[in-house]
């Protein structure tokens, strides 16, 4: 595998996170070197949040991926795709959760929630699949799942087998949640 | 040897831990907060939260003179509240090793300044270390105490937003049991009257000197020789940078970041051909290179605000654009109190008081913000309660009657308590509102003195806020329920006419630890479209092919849309979901 840059984006309180601790282990695990850069506090609170994932075979070094150097991106929601797609490479490719949460602005009516995202990104992005994770996850009876369905779906870009994610998610999240996380992963690794 | 992946906060403490701490005090302040967290967890440590940084390294440097290894961890401004202990601090040097970990937020991710603690460094005449990855957290934590034990001195380690929450792989050693170094009285040493001090500044100057020359052949100053066409000197998270952005040029990293190397610094300047300085912030090094009379490029072709990034020193340096997308013009979102905060009810009804509310630091900060619309100004901790005091000595008290002061239980710990007594003191006849949440929330729920619990998690005695308060002379306390909207409008009405000082103590827990049976609500028939619900501005109502909603995974079940709705159509729904 050549080095490997993958930004996570949504909105706080999506559970971002979970899929980036998820892919670190999986990476260290399988020898690569692996660092992960996250937004903690204020930004946690309903704003736009980022999580960066960088993997290498040789030495990562920078925790944070410039604009231009994402490989992969995945949006746990549609604005959020549109506000950091300057990161992708020009041949990069995206995963996008077509949910929308309006920031207060769009509720309030200062500012409009831009129409064309989903047109822009078909457009200017070579590869973009959307995906309905919201509605995925509430057929599966949580929707707090949104985010393993998205993690299915990165997971067939890494090199790493179907059961190591299986194992790292029996091994990460509460055990209550292990048989719910593993189909809503199954979802997203089967979408098309 | 035992690999993981660790936050630079977990692998500073584990470090900590490594290194055979005993004690450590805290204040919780992103960037910094997990430090203290993690070190909580080791049994072998006592860990405590204090009321605030000055406390907190107050008592580490109680435990080094004791013979103990310490550790105080704080965000960057909270050095600025422990400032005065550690200027102090430097000239006493320590017995058991002190460390001090200070993490910067260039950036302004959780923060209300980009301030560059190394001058702190400089100014206070102590070592300064500067990691770049999660190792380093680890392996410069164990050498800080190294340095601090050998040259009886404190040593700040200097961290930032993203060393800090990145995560990288560590390698895990055993902790050294480190045993108390003995305890003599030393009056010329800790005792800081004028005729020791004097005497003291000389020795401190002289391990200063001595320090500066040792850090030419200390190995975390690494020169790494590539081209000699350009050279590099940075630290901390610049390295990384300059490593991507430029993997030829040779660089010199340094790990101390004060004193400075001076000897290293000539001999690698003398070997390359064109000399740069790359270091986030204010030109720290640059300004002292220059002094050194050589030629160096710095600020002149970076800024001195934000963060950098390996594609910004490739621009400045070689002019390379990276090709990408333009950054579309997207809508901002700016983080928001959460559905069922506490704090959204207070700010509703100041709102609507038209109170000028000087507020203070913490989640509450988000009150400014539309629709609430709530504070007029920000400064500091603590700066809510004094500001207030200083705007009614300015315009008198017909003006403070429109006034009040809004600070957070674990904020008025930290320094209001300071300020509401200057206001009895002083005759001020304004209103203090203390967001009782009962919980340090912005940071990530850290316990406080009033929450019953300690930095462990074990029962801990809990300060009685009402009796705090009344002790400072207050005579007028109230306590209210903030989601009591009427109870709560006729108290601050009652409190801001009155012409004494009165507080108000609204009291709610935090939506995220006391948690709502989360039954959403929703907007039935009745519903006129008036849009008044969305002046609490709650992140789960919104206005939805031209009639209003609430999103059910958004709700939490609180309940105040319902009291701000003159036309009783917000029910709770039926299922819970």
């Amino acid at each position: 595998m050549k080095d490997t840059n993958i930004l996570i984006v949504g909105v706080g309180g999506q559970g971002t996170l979970l899929a980036s601790v998820l892919l670190g282990k999986l990476a260290m695990e399988q020898g690569y070197d692996v660092k992960l850069s996250e937004v903690h506090g204020m930004a946690q609170r309903g704003g736009s949040v980022v999580t960066h994932v960088r993997m290498s075979e040789g030495t990562v070094t920078a925790p944070v991926i410039s604009e231009g150097d994402a490989d992969i991106i995945v949006a746990f929601e549609m604005l959020e795709a549109y506000r950091w797609v300057s990161y992708l490479k020009p041949e990069g490719k995206m995963y996008v959760n077509t949910q929308q949460i309006n920031p207060m602005p769009v509720i309030m009516g200062a500012a409009e929630y831009p129409a064309d995202i989903r047109e822009y990104l078909e457009k200017n992005v070579g590869e973009v699949t959307f995906m309905d994770a919201l509605a995925i996850a509430e057929e599966l009876g949580n929707v707090k799942a949104v985010n393993t369905v998205l993690l299915g779906a990165l997971a067939k870009e890494l090199p790493f087998t179907k059961e190591m994610w299986l194992d790292a998610i029996a091994s990460t999240v509460k055990p209550r949640f292990v048989e719910l996380n593993k189909a809503a992963f199954e979802r997203g690794y089967t979408y098309r | 040897m035992e690999k993981t992946i660790l936050l630079g906060n977990e692998a500073l403490a584990r470090g900590a831990y490594e290194a055979g701490v005993h004690v450590v005090a805290s204040y919780p302040g992103t960037p910094s907060t997990e430090i203290t967290e993690t070190a909580a967890k080791f049994e072998e440590m006592h860990v405590e939260w204090a009321p605030n940084e000055k406390v907190a390294l107050e008592v580490a440097i109680g435990a080094g003179v004791a013979g103990a290894r310490s550790l105080s961890c704080m965000k960057h401004v909270g050095l600025n509240v422990a400032a005065d202990p550690l200027f102090t601090a430097a000239y006493n040097g320590v017995n058991g090793g002190v460390v001090v970990v200070v993490a910067d937020d260039f950036g302004c991710h959780s923060s209300q300044n980009e301030q560059d603690s190394r001058f702190y460094a400089r100014s206070a005449g102590v070592p300064m270390l500067e990691p770049s990855t999660s190792q380093e957290c680890k392996d410069f934590m164990k050498l800080a105490y190294e340095l601090s034990e050998a040259y009886d001195e404190l040593v700040i380690v200097r961290t930032n937003t993203r060393i800090s929450h990145s995560r990288g792989i560590v390698e895990l050693e055993a902790r050294s049991e480190v045993l108390l170094r003995e305890y003599k009285k030393d009056i010329q040493k800790y005792v800081s009257m004028p005729a020791m001090a004097k005497k003291l500044h000389v020795v401190q100057e002289g391990r200063l000197k001595r320090l500066a020359e040792d850090a030419n052949t200390l190995p975390i100053n690494r020169v790494e020789m590539n081209s000699k066409k350009m050279g590099v000197i940075t630290s901390g998270i610049g390295y990384q940078y300059v490593k991507e952005a430029l993997p030829d040029a040779s660089v010199l990293k340094l790990g101390m970041a004060y004193p400075l190397p001076k000897k290293l610094i000539a001999e690698f300047a003398e070997q390359v051909e064109e000399l740069y300085v790359i270091e986030e912030g204010e030109p720290f090094f640059e300004d002292q290179i220059k002094a050194m009379g050589l030629a160096v490029k710095g600020k002149e072709l970076f800024t001195i605000q934000g963060e950098y990034s390996a594609n910004m020193i490739k621009k400045a340096i070689l002019g390379v654009d990276t090709p990408h997308l333009d950054a579309p013009a997207a809508p901002g979102r700016p983080p928001l109190l959460c559905a069922g905060c506490p704090h959204r009810a207070v700010f509703y009804v100041l709102h609507k008081l038209k109170k000028t509310v000087s507020g203070d630091i913490g989640c509450y900060t988000l009150g400014a913000l539309a629709p609430l619309s709530a504070m007029d100004t920000t400064l500091c901790m603590g700066g809510s309660i004094t500001m207030a005091h200083g705007m009614e000595m300015a315009r008198g008290k017909d003006f403070a009657k429109n006034v009040v002061a809004v600070i957070g239980d674990s904020t008025f710990f930290h320094s209001g308590i300071t300020g509401l007594i200057n206001m009895k003191y002083n005759g001020a006849t304004g209103t203090v509102i203390i967001l009782d949440n009962r919980i340090t929330a912005m940071t990530g729920h850290q316990d406080n003195p009033s929450t019953g619990r300690n930095a462990k998690g074990e029962t801990a005695p809990a300060i009685n806020i009402e009796a705090l308060v009344r002790a400072c002379g207050v005579e007028h306390i109230d306590v209210c329920d903030p989601f009591d909207l009427k109870e709560f409008t006729r108290i601050v009405k009652e409190a801001t006419e009155r012409e004494e000082l009165s507080v108000i103590i609204s009291r709610r827990p935090c939506a995220l630890i006391v948690k709502q049976p989360e039954i959403p609500y929703e907007i039935g028939a009745d519903c006129k479209n008036c849009g008044a619900c969305l002046q609490i501005g709650c992140p789960a109502i919104e206005r939805s092919g031209g009639k209003m909603i609430i999103a059910p995974e958004r709700c939490n079940g609180c309940g105040l849309c319902t009291k701000v709705c003159a036309f009783g159509a917000i029910h709770a729904s039926k299922e819970d979901k």
